[in-house]
């Protein structure tokens, strides 16, 4: 326990939705006495728990792992995604953030390809809709040489891998007034491009997400980085940029012509 | 009856029993593969692995989460690394070692044949990864880079920062969700596994919730796979994720499944203390720290001194101290049990007490501040996150908490149940760490199973057995959804005035107290008999709200509890009837100088349960453990 710890009161208000074909409101809840060193979803658990004693339904949210890897948790707390704190996913989030009295709003993601499904949850499976087309290797097991026999210098492994830290959480387009998939779809096009594993796919892998990512209803990319400033895992702009260059380059050179490389 | 289980090992010497094996086995032409089907449950690393390698062959896979997608179970979660046996640092390691260091730290009490095949195929799965697009840390040259982890002295862990898991779950999970693009893998999400439909004596479905709109769908297949996980949550307490469950192996075991070893269970040394009562889950901070953190307690007791007012003279660095040639690396019972003792001792820290510090000031007086956190900053800000403290100027406060089950589902050599045509993977099956896992191990063993075994066990089962078609309307299948509506019913109807968190709650204090990191005849008899009371009185008293045709999660985690509230049991009974103390089944009777001591005379076997009733008691079966290769010892690590 830190030395700061102490209790607080706070008035929440929060989308209550049935299921998906319902329609859903703001209902104001109190949640009292709490921990500054509880996480935000353990408030919210205190708050569940007073009302299921009460015979109340409780609040859905999506959670799992509550260490801010599984992607599973995510909604708006006052307009920001995932909260107030950089970097950090809800579950990370802890109450020592606010202070006494504070009223927050918490709403679901907002995104036409997002449907709500209850509460404070959305369904997300257009982003499994996206890895399908193309976001992945296709190497099927048994056939892959000795590890080292492919080297790959530490700046590209470790971009590449900060392009593969992305959660799949969905706060890039919750926090997108275009609601646009880009940042996500962006991060494993980088990925997979920055490797030389990847090379082989790589112009139907950017053409296809891209086509898929449209499909899905996602709204297009207008750069005010808003989903990158988000990002509880901090994934960079520049692999949006990485993308559309990916794709330019897929949508100039036929699949039988070779990539000189670098061009664009 | 009490019986004598074969485990089925093939006869040859250890380094070549796989090989001749997977030769021996039958083959399914390829023309015929699609005419076969097979259900995996769960799609974390044994499941999504097991999967897309089905899938690639041209099995018809039909594979099930819990969650809304299967990218978040909880593999995403391992942190630290995956053990191979590449000896690409050139220090010694080899296959032979890394079975003996799996042997010896599993405390003798795994299947020799099983460990050897796992540090075979373990070179198998990094070179899987890699060409899967796994960026694994490298080094400057672009040569893959290596750490150290508990219970070895070489260096064959592999990694991705503290991400691990994550980057090898997202590997798997690609591979698979290209097998779905292609039409060979269906996938179901947010569908929970309630029941096990066998029929003729055979594993032929599973029945599940659809968790969206509550109904119960049976699925049909030639093969079921369990990837479910562990069990860890018992303890309510623990590393695991809040959905990670018995259930699906547990409805197993109520079908006839024998469940193995349900004693053994893994607390972690290191985990971030317990803050309050209302804490959910404990977040562990992965062993790979160890690699440059040193562990202390202070010398004096109830020294309550800030950690940089006490000079390194009046600290205890213990694990150096009592082993000096592992040090703060030992194994993780080990480390958990000397953390418990220093506690116990008055020695803790934090307010608490329950805490000793992991201390990395000398580590970044060595190498600077941007070389530890290139090797764990995400490890670091993860921890101030939590505590609002920053590592980097103070010592981590840290304690042991549950965190993988060694125990699971029995299994054979083929990873095959007592009940033909179902296999268990992962960390759902018993097989392959004894009775104490070391670190690294987790991701090598779940993504071997699902990559390297089920893959040629699995069409070895099919090319042997003639499958009738069974169809979803057998009586079977009918019956095994009436029960599982009977019971969400009989949940639902009780609307009683305790929540289901208050209940799991109770059962993790009972388990910590009574079967956690020490255990003793008292305790566990009394456990015996609080345990039962408890579940009585959840069928009594426990409040789900809700309707069970929406989405509610309270009803998922009352049936999750009530599971749990059955397994506990059969772990104490399992840890009351194993007279002797081996890795972290630590009975406080069966002691040497505060280590563990064995009795291979008598418990050198797997103790594998069967189910009976609910009002009978369960019997426990034996399959005799043999060691030909690495020589039983009380272990050591000084």
């Amino acid at each position: 326990m830190s030395e700061l710890t102490k209790k607080i009161n706070l008035i929440l208000k929060v989308w209550r939705q049935k299921g998906p074909k319902d329609v859903g409101s703001f209902k104001e809840y109190e949640a009292k006495g709490v921990s500054t060193d509880a996480s935000f979803l353990e408030m919210l658990d205190a708050v569940n728990e007073e009302l299921i004693s009460k015979g109340d339904d409780p609040i859905a949210f999506d959670h799992d792992c509550r260490e801010g890897i599984c992607g599973s948790c995510g909604f708006m707390i006052d307009g920001e995604a995932h909260g107030p704190q950089k970097s950090t996913t809800v579950c990370q989030l802890h109450m020592r953030a606010f202070k006494e009295g504070d009223v927050l709003t918490l709403e679901p993601w907002r995104a036409s390809a997002f449907p709500i499904i209850k509460d404070l949850m959305a369904d997300r499976s257009a982003m499994d809709r996206i890895i399908m087309a193309g976001g992945y290797i296709s190497a099927n097991t048994g056939g892959a040489r000795d590890a080292n026999s492919i080297l790959i210098s530490k700046n590209d492994a470790d971009q590449a891998f900060n392009a593969a830290t992305c959660i799949g959480c969905g706060a890039c387009v919750a926090s997108c007034k275009n609601a646009a998939a880009m940042l996500f779809t962006a991060a494993k096009v980088s990925h997979l491009a920055l490797l030389p594993q990847g090379q082989i796919e790589r112009k139907t892998r950017a053409e296809r997400m891209v086509a898929q990512m449209d499909a899905e209803g996602f709204g297009a990319c207008t750069s005010t980085g808003s989903c990158s400033a988000s990002c509880p895992k901090d994934i960079s702009l520049v692999n949006i940029a990485q993308m559309n260059r990916e794709f330019l380059k897929a949508k100039v050179f036929k699949e039988d012509q070779v990539d000189v490389g670098g061009g664009f | 009856m009490s019986k004598i289980l074969d485990g089925k090992i093939p006869d040859g010497s250890i380094d070549k029993k796989w090989t001749d094996h997977k030769f021996k086995m039958k083959l399914v032409n390829p023309a015929n593969k699609r005419k076969h089907s097979v259900i995996v449950v769960g799609t974390g690393l044994a499941g999504a692995s097991a999967a897309a390698s089905l899938g690639e062959l041209g099995y018809r896979v039909k594979a099930f989460c819990v969650h809304e997608s299967p990218r978040r179970a909880h593999s995403v979660a391992a942190q630290g690394g995956i053990n191979a046996a590449k000896n690409y640092q050139n220090d010694g390691d080899s296959v032979y070692r890394l079975f003996y260091d799996t042997v010896k730290g599993g405390d003798f009490r795994a299947r020799e044949a099983n460990v050897h095949r796992l540090a075979e195929i373990s070179v198998n799965i990094i070179d899987q990864a890699v060409a899967s697009g796994v960026p694994l840390a490298r080094d400057y040259g672009g040569l893959l880079d290596n750490r150290s982890f508990g219970g070895a002295q070489v260096s064959r862990t592999f990694y991705a920062r503290g991400q691990t898991g994550q980057q090898l779950l997202l590997g798997a999970y690609s591979s698979m969700m290209r097998q779905v693009d292609l039409g060979n893998v269906q996938l179901n999400y947010r569908r929970e596994m309630l029941d096990l439909v066998i029929v003729d004596g055979r594993a032929r479905g599973i029945i599940v919730r659809n968790l969206l709109t509550g109904e119960i769908e049976a699925h049909e297949a030639d093969v079921v796979i369990l990837a479910s996980g562990g069990y860890s949550n018992v303890f309510y307490l623990s590393t695991n994720a809040m959905a990670c469950a018995v259930t699906a192996a547990w409805k197993a075991h109520k079908k006839g499944a024998y469940f193995a070893n349900p004693c053994y269970t893994q607390i972690h040394p290191t985990c971030i203390p317990v803050h309050g009562e209302n804490q959910s889950k404990l977040t562990l901070m992965s062993e790979s720290l160890r690699n440059d953190g040193r562990v202390w307690v202070p010398k004096l007791k109830d020294d309550k001194r800030h950690p940089s007012d006490i000079p390194d003279a009046e600290r205890d660095y213990y694990l150096e101290r009592v082993y000096p040639s592992f040090g703060n690396l030992a194994p993780r019972d080990v480390a958990s049990r000397q953390a418990k003792y220093r506690c116990d001792e008055g020695r803790g820290v934090g307010e608490s007490g329950k805490a000793v510090y992991l201390d990395f000031r000398d580590a970044i007086g060595r190498l600077g501040e941007s070389k530890i956190s290139e090797r764990y900053g995400n490890l670091f800000q993860m921890y101030e996150k939590i505590t609002g403290e920053n590592p980097y100027k103070q010592p981590m406060r840290i304690y042991p908490a549950p965190h993988y089950t060694m125990g699971g589902l029995w299994v054979d050599y083929n990873l095959e149940s007592n009940i033909p045509g179902l296999f268990v993977a992962g960390e759902a099956n018993f097989s392959d760490h004894g009775a104490n896992r070391l670190g690294a191990s987790a991701l090598m063993q779940g993504l071997g199973d699902g990559y390297f075994v089920l893959p040629y066990t699995v069409g070895n089962y099919i090319a042997n057995t003639k499958l009738e078609k069974v169809e979803k309307t057998h009586d079977e299948f009918k019956r095994a959804q009436e029960t599982v509506k009977s019971e969400i019913t009989k949940l639902m109807n009780i609307r009683g005035n305790r929540t289901v968190e208050s209940f799991h709650k109770e059962l993790g204090h009972i388990m910590w107290e009574y079967c956690g990191m020490g255990r003793n005849e008292a305790g566990l008899k009394r456990a015996l008999e609080l345990i039962p009371k408890l579940r009585e009185e959840f069928w009594q008293n426990v409040r789900v709200p809700g309707e069970s045709n929406y989405l509610n999660p309270e009803l998922e985690k009352a049936g999750r509890v009530a599971d749990f509230l059955e397994l506990g049991e059969l772990m104490c009974r399992d840890a009351l009837e194993r007279k002797e103390s081996c890795g972290g089944h630590f009975r406080e009777e069966y002691q040497e100088d505060g280590e563990a001591k064995r009795d291979d005379e008598n418990f050198s076997h797997v103790a594998a349960w069967e189910w009976t009733g609910a009002n009978s008691p369960p019997v426990r079966h034996k399959e005799e453990l043999k060691f030909e290769n690495v020589k039983l010892a009380t272990r050591s690590y000084k």
